[in-house]
Formats: C-alpha cells, structure tokens, sequence
C-alpha cells in the first residue's frame, strides 16, 4: 500500500487511473482542472495510452465520455458546476441511455463563489436526472469512492454523478492507494439499441430508470462511505453531508459527539437511516454543503411539522459554504470569539498580469467607446473579465461562456449602437462560434473582439482549441474576410488599433478583429523550460 | 501534537513553496496533514491564503476555524492582519515585513507595522533583505519558515530534509543557499524573542 499526498482532485484522478479508466475528457474550470491535469502528468496514463486531452467544452466531453462508455470501456468527464449547465443535455439522457463500460461525470461546485459566477449546487442535477451521486469528505474517500462508483456504475449499466466543493479539490492531504486494475476490453452494448432514444425505447429505458430507483437506495443503505453513528442524546440528531461531516467531526477531536449522525456521502438518500434517524431524534439538524437539498426533502412543502433545522430556517445561512464554527453554532448556539480585522487591511482584489496583452486591447476599447458613454461592450468570462474592475470598467457583461456575441447580437438587434463583444479565445471555441454564426446569417451590426492569448488563461493556462485557427474559423462562419483583421496588441500599435475598432464600428454587419499576443504567464513558462 | 497554520501573502509570492517544505518535513515526522490550497481567480496578484494543518491525529476539517489558529505565517505585513479572526488566543503572527503594494489604497506601513506590535505574540523579520545578504534574494520564503521554526512541533532536521527535497533537483548550491536561509529565519526570531 502506497500513501500519497493528494489534492481532492487528484486524488479522484488517481482513483480513476488505478481503476482501470481507458478515457478523461473535460474542459478546465476552478476547482475541477487539477483532475485532468493530474492525469496528464501520470507515467500511467502515458503508458496506458489512457485518453487525456481537453475537449472544447463540457459537453463534447460528456458526449465523448459516453461514447467510451458506449464502446465498453471506463471513462470520466469533468467540470466545474457551471459546466455542468452546458452538458446538461447530454447528462440527463445519458440516464435514460444508461452507461455500457462504467462511467461517472466529476462535477466541483464552488460555494461561497470563490471563482465562479453562480453557486448552483450539482447534487440537484443528479437527483433531477435520478442517478446515483457520490459525495466524498475526504481524500481518501475521493479515491476509494472512484473504485465503487465505476462499479456501481456497470453493476447498473448507469453513469454515476461524483460531487465535489472547493475545499475537498483543493485541499490535500494523505491517501493510501490499491493495486491498479486492468481497463475493460472494447465490448458494444448487448442491446445495439441501447443508446437510440427513439420515444419507444426511450420510454422503456425511463421506466427501467424508475424501476432502478429502489435498487439505487439498497445501494446506499449498504454504502460503506454512508454511516450512522449512534448518540445518547436523542434531543437532537444531524445528518452530515459530504464535507459537512468534517465541520461536524472537528468540533468533536477531544470527545465524543452526543447526538446520533447520519454521515451521506452516497445518494439517493438511504431511506431506512433517515427514517431511523428522524424518528428516534426530537430534531434534526441537516448539514449540506450548497443548496438546502435534503432539507427540503425531508420538510416538504408543508414545512414546520417535522423541527427539520438547517439552511432554510436561519439555523445556518441560506448562501456560501460551511466551516466548522457555523457547525457548532448550530448545534449550540454558541458563537466563537475572534479578533477583528485592523481597517488597514484593504482589499487586494485580482488583476491583470504586467504586460497582459489584454490591458492594451482594452486600453483601445476604453479610447475609443469615450465617444459613446458607458454601457457598449458586452464581455464573456476569463481574465480579460478583469476589465470590469478599475481602472478600465470598460465591459458591462459576464453571464456564461459565450454569452458576449449573443447578448451582443440582442442588444444590437434591439437598436443599440455600437455594440462590441469581448470574447477570449477559449471561450470563443467553447461556446462563441455558433453565437456568430447567428450573427453572421443575420448581418448582425456588431463588432467581435477575440482577445486571444492562445492559451485558457483564467484556469493556469491550458491548450486552447483556438489556437491558429481563429481566422480559418471566422472565414467559415461566413465573416467577410475583409473583416477579419488581426493586431498584435502592443503599445506601439494603439493608435492602429484605435482606428481598426473606429472602422469596424462604422461597418454595417459583423466585425472580427483579433488581437493576438501569448499570455505572460504561459511565455514565462515557456522561456523557463528553455 | 497539532498545529494549525494560516500561510498567507500575495499571488505569486510563493506562498505554496513554505507549504510544501513544512509539509514534507511533516509527513516525514509520521505527522497527518491537511492542506487546502488556493487556485483559480485569486493567484492574479490578489490575496491567498492556504489553511496548514499538521497533527499526530487524525485532522477532520479542511478549514482552520475562526480563533482556532496556532499561527498566522505571512510573507507580507498587511496580509498578515487580513487573517487575525483565525488566530487563536495564544497564537502567534509572524510575517514578512516588505510590503507588497500593489493596490491605490495599500495604508502607511508604519500603520501597518503599528498593528502587529499590537500583538502579544508577534515577529516581524525584514525576511527579504535577510534574503539579500545571504546572496539569495528568492529564498526570503525559506527565511520565513526559519523564522517560524521553532513553534511547528517538527524537528529543525526535517525542515532542512524538506527542502533537500524540494531544491535537490537544482543542485547542491540552490539546497545551501536555502538552508543558510532557513537558519538566518531562525536566528533572526530567536533573537527578536529576547
Ligand atoms: C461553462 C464554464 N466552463 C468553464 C468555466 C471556467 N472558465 C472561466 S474563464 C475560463 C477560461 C477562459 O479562457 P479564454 O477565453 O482563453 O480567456 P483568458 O482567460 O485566456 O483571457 C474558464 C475555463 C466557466 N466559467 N464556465
């Protein structure tokens, strides 16, 4: 037995390796990316050949995942929770189609949205689509956990759902490891109609889905990582979910916690304990990590009759992750004495690299839109986001990967002139390109910035799908070529740049321009190598 | 044996590297531990912090909890200050004193300086410029570590192992320069405690 010291993240990844997975597919994003970078550093997986390269977006991965699947073998896709939106689609049927080899769908939600736009909690989608979740506390459960998942996975030929928070992927600590066991031998399903959901079969296949329910519940009643924990206080019980049990458990080092708990870390919810524990318990205490999943469940509509307590009666708040000391003041009352922070502490919030290529395309942006006031420039999500800090406040939007040329194209379509859209380049590979084809069927009066970079900057640089192709791309969209230009975003070109967005905006239909410059941080590391 | 560290600084000050050679001189000692990193959106120039955790028991929580911290170990003075809600009755704070300003706001240092006096258990080490004279600038980290050894519960021996094995790979000269680094930290606090 090997102990190694592992993020939650790779420790999932070397779960994964170990477990016989032929294939990884994601695309990178705060706190899910090490997973995928993990394997691309394994000797391993180099050896195995196992598949490990980033896809364009989340859901060509889950799509190719399923394909493994389809063809016999383990595989995974990963994402960050709002990923997860965008392979929606694909991972809700993929529980209708069920899963050939085993496979699981590695989503890291970001309470308290330390990186992130939303705080959706990812456990909703897999109670939505009815498949089983796995939800580790720890380390070592995020490699033990792989092992099971995988199992269960073919045991019911269904995908499974594996749920992290940031603070299980990003946090390391010891986990022993198990012998390496051999990757499936390529086998199509026995039912070659298996994957065709035609309404006939897809009817059969959801009724098979609801029959399986019950059996997914057996599963988790006889979980090794679900567990009660008896108490003699009965005046309270709390079940703890996931990374919740830590809290818990921290506030008992030196003794013995008194109330019964129930530790979920395997979902549907085990019928039979809950039932133990809300009816030996005066009161329950749920402790969910997200959204107040189990809490509603367990109340219902009707609320009150239950004394369920939790995030949705103020025992702890509504919004933002856990810690150990909102633990113990639910369950006491008591609040934790602390120092203040001095006011000389200001905040420091991020900011664009020295020498960011990005700087000097929005220092053109900002020249040049002076002349028509705030409220112009629609915007996407990566470090040029930056921009809406000062001292540019030059872009009026992020909502989700892409959204800048559509919204752009919405906002022009209402009347708005001008309109730019910042976009970067992976997020314009991700989910840009077919927001402009819209645009160019249209003849949309807009302007598209790709700032590209030529790497997925905001997540620490990975390979961008965009690279060298960005031009290629936009011709085959249908962008007139004579608007499509590319600048090298440096000082000595401003002036030019300037003028370059002056005569796109004076051009009626859809404007590309591209300014191209490597982000430092990947040419630093590039030069170090040297 | 527990001992529960905030590291803390600035993005790209390295703050993971102090981490890493504690945490192996931990792991080294028969120790547990847990470490919750920071990535993503706060490495561009922002603040981080990293919650250190090493034990003889088995450690639970992922999170130091409010007033629960032995140490705040920070590589830059203003930073050291963001954290104090952690830090525990008797705890210590022992930081850098180069300011890193990066910010239009960033207050008077003597402010800055005037706050951590106020507390009990403080060191404040000019750890870059013991940094320089060792030849060394790049090593103000290892200085660090230096300057908050004797209150981690592991031997100074291991410390010096940790960094064998993270500098090893670069020659014996960059391991030297680190350890020389490591006991000016040392030096430096123990005659600050006097
Ligand atoms: C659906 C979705 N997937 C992933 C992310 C995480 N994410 C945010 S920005 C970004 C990278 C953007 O790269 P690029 O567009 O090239 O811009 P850069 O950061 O390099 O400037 C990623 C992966 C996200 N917010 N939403």
């Amino acid at each position: 037995m090997e102990k190694l010291l592992l993020l939650g993240d790779e420790a999932i990844a070397q779960g994964a390796i170990d477990a016989g997975m032929s294939g990884i597919y994601g695309y990178p994003g705060t706190p899910s990316t090490e997973i995928i970078e993990y394997v691309q550093r394994s000797k391993t997986a180099q050896e195995r050949n196992i598949h490990r390269k980033w896809s364009a977006n989340e859901k060509t991965a889950a799509e190719a995942a399923l394909g493994m699947s389809y063809a016999g073998k383990r595989s995974m896709c990963t994402m960050k929770h709002v990923g997860l939106n965008v392979a929606a689609d694909c991972f809700m049927n993929s529980a209708i189609t069920g899963a050939n080899g085993g496979t699981i769908v590695t989503v890291a939600d970001d309470p308290s949205m330390h990186s992130s736009q939303n705080e959706q909690d990812s456990r909703i989608y897999g109670k939505f689509a009815m498949i089983p979740i796995f939800e580790p506390s720890n380390q070592q459960e995020c490699y033990d956990m792989t092992f099971h998942a995988f199992e269960i996975s073919e045991k019911y030929q269904i995908p499974i759902m594996m749920r992290l928070t940031t603070r299980l992927s990003h946090s390391r600590s010891g986990v022993a490891t198990k012998d390496m066991i051999a990757e499936n031998e390529l086998k199509l399903p026995e039912d070659k109609r298996q994957f065709v959901l035609l309404p006939a079969i897809a009817r059969r296949r959801y009724k098979m889905l609801l029959d399986n329910q019950v059996k997914f519940e057996t599963e988790s009643e006889n979980s090794p990582f679900n567990k009660f924990i008896g108490g003699s206080d009965k005046s309270k019980g709390i079940i703890a979910c996931g990374i919740a049990y830590n809290y818990l458990m921290e506030n008992y080092t030196d003794s013995t916690c008194p109330f019964p708990v129930l530790k979920v870390s395997q979902y549907p919810l085990p019928r039979k304990m809950v039932e133990k524990i809300t009816s030996e318990c005066k009161e329950i205490l749920v402790l969910e990590e997200g959204a107040p999943m189990i809490e509603e469940m367990l109340k219902g509509y009707l609320g009150d009759c239950l004394n369920i307590r939790g995030r949705l009666d103020g025992t702890l708040p509504r919004d933002g992750e856990l810690n150990p000391n909102l633990v113990l003041q639910a369950i006491n009352g008591e609040k934790v004495e602390m120092n203040l922070i001095p006011e000389e502490v200001k905040g420091r919030p991020p900011q664009f690299c020295k020498g960011c290529g990005h700087i000097d395309a929005y220092n053109a942006i900002k020249e040049v839109m002076a002349d028509y006031g705030d409220g112009h420039v629609l915007s996407d999500i990566g470090c040029y986001t930056l921009a809406a800090l000062p001292p540019f406040q030059s872009i009026n939007s992020c909502v989700d990967m892409g959204a800048s040329i559509t919204m752009a194209k919405g906002a022009a379509d209402s009347g708005l002139f001008p309109v730019i859209a910042t976009i970067g380049d992976s997020t314009f590979t991700h989910s840009g390109m077919t927001g402009l084809l819209d645009a160019v069927i249209e003849g949309t009066n807009i302007v598209v910035m790709i700032l590209d970079n030529s790497t997925t900057g905001m997540t620490g640089g990975q390979d961008s799908h965009a690279l060298d192709r960005l031009v290629s791309i936009c011709e085959g969209l249908g962008v007139e070529k004579d608007h499509i230009t590319r600048v090298n975003p440096i000082k000595q070109n401003h002036e030019a740049l300037v003028e370059l967005i002056r005569k796109e905006i004076a051009y009626n239909g859809v404007s590309v321009i591209i300014p191209t410059r490597e982000c430092m941080q990947t040419l630093k590391r590039k030069l170090k190598k040297k | 044996m527990k001992k529960d560290i905030i590291l803390c600084g600035v993005g790209g000050q390295g703050i993971l590297s102090i981490a890493t050679v504690i945490g192996y001189a931990a792991v080294d000692s028969g120790l547990y531990l847990k470490q919750a990193e920071v990535h993503g959106m706060s490495q561009r120039g922002g603040d981080v912090q990293s919650h250190f955790r090493i034990s003889d028991k088995e450690i639970f929580s992922d999170l130091i909890p409010f007033g629960g911290a032995d140490m705040i170990l920070s590589v830059e003075p203003m930073e050291s200050l963001r954290y104090l809600p952690y830090l525990s009755k008797n705890g210590w704070v022992i930081t850098n004193d180069k300011p890193f300003n990066n910010i239009v706001n960033y207050p008077e240092t003597e402010d800055v300086y005037k706050q951590i006096k106020k507390l009990d258990n403080h060191i404040l080490i000019n750890a870059d410029d013991i940094a320089k004279e060792i030849g060394s600038p790049r090593s103000m980290n290892m200085v660090m570590i230096g300057a908050a050894s004797s209150f981690l519960g592991i031997e100074f021996d291991k410390l010096i192992e940790g960094i064998k094995f993270i500098f090893g790979r670069k020659g014996e000269e960059m391991v030297n320069l680190n350890v020389k680094a490591l006991e000016a930290g040392k030096a430096f606090a123990e005659k600050f405690n006097k």
